[in-house]
């Protein structure tokens, strides 16, 4: 039981992380998050689908054109939702990319429909087995790319010429704006690179799962409470807690039943921040006075 | 050239139509019997929403070209989507009561949905047909007197038919139950307990899944290391594939017996290359010989509906044969009752004798002790080919 807990857990754990690095991203540096996250995991599997179901493209050239549209997605959430309020200096960004993640997954049910649909892939069809234990080969893709992912955001901070900029950014905005950073671009940029982020996670689960208008609610609220637990400013630490947090839900579910499945993980995810209140690998901010 | 209107006039013309029509209206007497659905239209469920929407239309069809009921009173289907939500299928069941004035109302897949709204029905005196949903307490709900009526299956006696087909067909010792975590879940967990208890045989387990449910691997492993040699599946398209692809996963080749749940959405296509392998129940197929009324209908739908080219084509069956001999047992009820008022409407299904309909001929249908017209013998046991429903066979 242990070994089906584990591949279960770490391949929903890695989609977890994955959106929840997005959250990550723009936090740190602008101090807003974009709670719409969740429907940008549905925007792109929606997209992913219909395409490649509907149109018949090859997933090759569907996959692409689905991101496209998820990073189109982000920077139009930045500039209606949360922009505006930042500029003004109010917190209602909070609720406005809430809103704005509703009206997406009702266009989405006007033009896709109520009804789950299937995105079939041969990745999802045939698994390998060991023993008792069977696993696809998606769920091992999954979490390479998760990871692979967590570590491309991470060289690119560090060792790239945008990171250093958004680093600075994210240190002293004045200071990077005097420095002719072009810190509101730099914003609109990670909000892009957070729902192309969640979109790859959509296209990702979509084959395991199903595509539906509603299917990034649930993925967006785990994501945020994997995201509050890893500690927002800490992307491996985001994505450490969202593999630790997939392995509590699997492992509650293997061993509790599924009715105590919610009851486990959120009650860990509120004696964890209990213990750690800045997540569990996230930085204490001090504020001087 | 004409000529301007006085204010007289001009008071008049209108008052004048409006009286005219009110006169020149037939109608009263040919005023509509209207027939309310509360049923999922939409979501994963939404194919048994438009399978019983054809089979009431097929028969509202046939009734209104032999003149309507009630001296020629039309029958007008009112639809309302609950969304497989039970709050908002009560608001549904209300506003189709309090505004439409419907004389009876239909029920859908979702069995928490009609537990809902059964209560209400028998508060305001309106006769509930459930022509899907399966859970136990509907028509048996305690209520005198009850206003609740089915011409579906009752999970008390498909879950003794799921156990007989899980020991005959795959001689079966210990099956475990992959069950949805709501009423209709709870509904069978007692019945196949009880089946199985009674059948003999014990049971490795019990699981629950929730709808939104991504990964059922767990759950299933769990019955595997119990024992288990047959899977009982109880849950609706959507969750009934997410437990097939995790067997799939898991490559637990073990048989798998369903509930009809998962004929109501696109099983076929949401579970993949393992959907064939699922044996479940319905009431009724369109496949082997018809009787007259078989044929009659699937003519007609073959008619009416374009997509329909033969028996494969009508998904799901269950929804379409209960709905549309529900339909005609309702126009006999109405007959009887020779009003469309709730209480007289209840006493006249009470006192229909016989119709030979769809499913079956049915004699003496609803009684007082008993609100159910189908039992364990109109059960036929099938699997999807593709995307076509056909009986099993040998």
């Amino acid at each position: 039981m242990l070994a089906t807990a584990l591949v279960s857990g770490l391949s929903l754990g890695s989609i977890y992380g994955l959106i929840a690095l997005g959250f990550t991203l723009t936090f740190s540096v602008s101090g807003t998050v974009n709670f719409a996250q969740g429907s940008s995991v549905m925007l792109g599997a929606v997209i992913c689908h219909a395409l490649a179901v509907s149109l018949h493209w090859p997933m090759l050239a569907a996959v692409p054109v689905a991101l496209f549209a998820c990073a189109v997605w982000g920077l139009i959430v930045e500039r209606i939702a949360v922009r505006p309020f930042v500029v003004r200096g109010t917190n209602s960004w909070l609720m406005a990319t809430v809103a704005l993640g509703i009206v997406l997954d009702n266009v989405a049910m006007v033009f896709f429909g109520k009804e789950p649909r299937a995105l079939p892939s041969s990745l999802a069809d045939d698994p390998w087995v060991i023993g008792k234990v069977g696993i696809f080969p998606l769920q091992v893709l999954i979490p390479v790319v998760g990871l692979g992912l967590a570590w491309l955001v991470h060289l690119g901070m560090v060792r790239t010429g945008l990171g250093l900029k958004l680093r600075a950014a994210v240190d002293n905005p004045d200071a990077a704006r005097l420095m002719s950073i072009d810190v509101t671009r730099l914003v609109a940029l990670t909000y892009a690179a957070a729902a192309l982020l969640a979109g790859i996670g959509g296209i990702l689960i979509a084959p395991l799962y199903n595509v539906a208008y509603d299917m990034g609610t649930l993925f967006g609220i785990k994501a945020f409470a994997v995201a509050i637990l890893g500690g927002l400013t800490n992307p491996w630490g985001v994505v450490i807690a969202g593999l630790a947090y997939g392995l509590v839900e699997a492992c509650a579910t293997t061993w509790l039943g599924s009715s105590s499945t919610q009851i486990v993980t959120f009650t860990a995810v509120i004696a964890a921040l209990a213990l750690a209140p800045s997540g569990l690998f996230g930085s204490r901010s001090k504020a001087r006075v | 050239m004409p000529s301007k209107l006085t204010r007289r006039q001009a008071l008049a013309i209108p008052a004048g139509l409006a009286l005219g029509g009110l006169i020149g209206r037939p109608a009263f007497a040919a005023e509509p019997v209207k027939i309310g659905l509360v049923a999922a239209l939409s979501g994963q469920s939404a194919k048994s929403g438009e399978g019983i929407t054809r089979g009431l239309t097929i028969a509202i069809d046939e009734i209104n070209a032999k003149g309507g009921v009630l001296g020629g009173r039309m029958l007008e289907l009112v639809r309302r989507d609950d969304e497989s939500n039970p709050a908002k299928g009560q608001t549904a069941a209300r506003e189709l009561i309090d505004k439409e004035g419907c004389a009876i109302l239909f029920g859908g897949i979702d069995s928490p949905v009609s537990q809902a709204i059964v209560p209400l029905v028998n508060q305001a005196q309106v006769p509930f047909m459930g022509v899907w949903a399966a859970a136990t307490n509907i028509t048996r709900n305690g209520a005198n007197p009850n206003y609740a009526f089915r011409v579906s299956a009752v999970d008390v006696l498909v879950d003794r038919a799921l156990i007989k087909h899980a020991m005959t067909s795959f001689s079966s010792k210990t099956p475990g139950l992959m069950l949805v975590n709501n009423g209709w879940g709870e509904s069978n967990l007692g019945g196949l307990t009880a089946a199985a208890g009674a059948a003999g045989i014990k049971l490795a387990g019990a699981e629950k899944f929730e709808d939104k449910d991504v990964d059922m691997t767990p759950q299933l492993q769990r019955l595997r290391d119990a024992g288990a040699d047959a899977v009982i599946l109880v849950g609706n398209a959507a969750p009934g594939a997410q437990v097939v692809k995790s067997l799939q996963k898991s490559a637990w080749a073990v048989p798998v017996i369903s509930h009809w749940g998962i004929s109501g959405g696109r099983f076929p296509e949401l579970a993949g290359s393992w959907a064939s392998k699922v044996h479940f129940v319905q009431t009724y197929s369109f496949f082997g010989t018809q009787n007259d009324v078989g044929k009659r209908v699937l003519a007609a739908l073959m008619a009416k509906y374009p997509d329909i080219k033969g028996p494969g084509d009508v998904t799901p069956p269950v929804g379409v044969a209960n709905a549309y001999d529900a339909m005609q047992l309702t126009a006999l009820a109405l007959t009887k009752a020779g009003s469309s008022e709730g209480p007289k409407l209840r006493e006249g299904f009470l006192a229909i004798d016989g119709y030979q309909g769809l499913i079956k001929n049915y004699t003496k249908p609803f009684t007082d002790e008993n609100h159910d017209a189908l039992n364990e013998n109109d059960y036929v046991m099938v699997r999807y080919n593709g995307d076509q429903i056909e009986p099993i066979t040998g």
